[in-house]
């Protein structure tokens, strides 16, 4: 049995598996399937200051080894968070991160702000990379400038772990990345979804009620494991992959390319039980190939 | 909500019900968990090469004696191609059992109409059974395009009366569900509906002219099946609610409809 503990910033995670944001509620929806407490770190669904709606329906449409989504970042706001989720989930023995979302870098902070003062929340997830909503959301994540003022002033509110999401759609991730570190950022988590369209030929018109989504799965993972090893070598805060993971090996090439730490997303729509398989299997290849610790593989490429 | 499981069932019949519809039988040996009428399973596709995701797929018939699960697939796309080409002996990996339920009669005087279109059938066999048992009367309303795509009529016809439209009047009535005769004819206390939106909107604003409670089981196309991902939803009284967890049954005053 290898050592599978890995440290984000003053996170520590027994190991380094994560649910993706969106992908796994609160952890609740899952824990008939697998035991809570043996998952690196949760992050719950993405959480604004005020309740949202999200988009009308359709919003997901199945494509080639992947899905679209535009569901607009649905939730009860975070004080429906604090008063209602967090009881329910504090207790549960792993890292419980929440991923957080605004339309403007005061509402981003003041979000943040609620949350430091959980005990149980050891870490945010800022999410500048929403392809889904109007206003904020993504825009933030495109230009240097615009993720630098998000974490400049949440970083101002926020004082415990502070992990940024990033967008892929965007020419340049390593200097996104970079400023984001300049203005405090813990670590970096990417990638998002990528923007993308499908379109019913029959009705001739798009399948998403807003026309765009984001695309996510086993199609996306090359362009993820790029994306992680050009901002890996351009950090040098942690770096947390994820895109289209849902395998051990999948993981293990994440890993190589330099996060310390890894998501799981759309995968567990297939296999809610695929965290615990993907842990074990990190573990299994440790030990074939005689590694102790998991941090001997991060960054190992040759 | 019942505990929900992850099984991988055997395939012990295939019944290919008309071109475009396969039954699934599957099994286990242990005693499969308890599933209610108008709940769902996302079964996992596997061997797609084009597919990734589960398919949510109704509860089409219990039987506890035989410790069988009914499953009725459409063969659509690639997903669902691929499940009517299983075989008896392959393994089906199943996430069950999903969503809330039929409302169950509460008195024997109850007298219980449900309509179905298409393959929204399904779900309804397995409700008309447990209606049955528990004493009350229940009739089936099943509408189709032609003669060939009414399907499990024989099931149908052990648990109550059937009744059937057809678009081109090869069967049954000719028209919609909603215009049959049976519907002056009967006195009902509930309708429950499943089968494509445009027919369940006509069953709801015939069942509010006609003062009736009625409900509908929803197929909002879904990916996670147990509320994590948001997709699957449906504008409410009560603003959007998840089709996988607050459903997939609605009474139709909760929906905008």
């Amino acid at each position: 049995m290898a050592d599978l503990s890995v440290k984000i910033d003053k996170l520590k995670l027994k190991n380094p598996v994560m649910t993706a944001s969106g992908t796994f509620g609160y952890g609740l929806e899952f824990q008939d399937f697998v035991p809570l407490d043996q998952i690196g770190g949760i992050i719950v669904k993405g959480t604004t200051l005020k309740a949202r709606e999200g988009n009308d329906y359709p919003r997901m449409c199945e494509t080639a080894m992947g899905m679209l989504n535009c569901v607009g970042l649905q939730n009860k706001g975070v004080d429906y968070f604090v008063e209602n989720i967090y009881p329910q989930v504090k207790e549960i023995d792993t890292n419980i991160i929440v991923n957080v979302s605004g339309n403007s870098p005061d509402t981003y902070a003041e979000t943040a702000e609620k949350l430091n003062q959980l005990d149980h929340i050891p870490a945010i997830e800022l999410n500048i990379s929403c392809p889904n909503v109007k206003e904020g959301g993504m825009a933030f994540g495109v230009t240097c400038a615009g993720a630098a003022e998000v974490v400049k002033e949440v970083r101002k509110r926020y004082h415990k772990t502070l992990i940024v999401k990033l967008s892929p759609n965007v020419t340049d991730i390593a200097s996104i990345a970079r400023a984001c570190e300049d203005e405090g950022a813990d670590a970096v988590s990417l990638i998002n979804t990528l923007m993308g369209m499908a379109i019913d030929i029959e009705k001739r018109q798009p399948k998403l009620s807003i026309r765009t989504g984001g695309l996510s799965g086993p199609a996306v993972k090359p362009v993820a494991v790029r994306m992680v090893y050009d901002v890996a070598k351009a950090v040098k805060i942690p770096v947390i992959g994820l895109g289209g993971i849902s395998t051990a090996e999948d993981a293990i090439e994440f890993l190589m390319a330099g996060a310390t730490a890894i998501q799981i997303g759309t995968a567990n729509f297939v296999d809610p039980q695929v965290t615990i398989k993907v842990r074990d299997g990190i573990n299994k290849w440790l030990d074939k190939h005689s590694c102790k610790s998991v941090n001997e593989i991060i960054g190992c490429l040759r | 909500m019942n505990k929900k499981y992850i099984l991988d069932l055997k395939v012990v019949a295939v019944e290919q019900l008309n071109e475009k519809n396969v039954l699934l039988k599957l099994s286990q040996d242990a005693p499969l968990p308890e599933m209610l009428p108008g709940q769902f399973v996302e079964v996992r596709v596997d061997g797609s090469t084009s597919t990734y995701l589960r398919r949510p797929i109704s509860v089409n018939f219990v039987d506890k004696e035989r410790n069988e699960l009914w499953l009725m697939v459409a063969t659509i796309g690639d997903g669902t191609r691929k499940l009517g080409q299983l075989k008896v002996g392959d393994t089906l990996n199943c996430v069950l059992p999903l969503g809330n339920t039929f409302t169950m009669p509460t008195s024997k005087e109850d007298n219980i109409l449900l309509i179905g279109g298409g393959v929204g059938v399904a779900p309804l066999l397995y409700f008309g059974k447990q209606i049955k048992d528990f004493g009350a009367n229940v009739t089936f309303l099943l509408g189709a395009r032609t003669a060939t795509d009414l399907l499990e009529l024989e099931e149908f016809r052990k648990y109550g009366e059937v009744y059937c439209t057809t678009e081109d009047g090869s069967e049954g009535e000719k028209g919609f569900v909603t215009n049959h005769s049976v519907l002056q004819k009967g006195n009902f206390t509930q309708i429950s509906t499943c089968g494509p939106k445009p027919m369940m909107v006509a069953v709801a604003k015939y069942a509010h002219a006609a003062r009736i409670r009625c409900e509908a089981s929803l197929e909002n196309l879904m990916a996670c099946g147990v509320g994590a991902c948001l997709c699957c939803v449906e504008k409410t009284t009560e603003g959007n609610k998840c089709a996988c967890t607050e459903g997939p049954v609605f009474d139709i005053n909760r929906l905008l409809w």
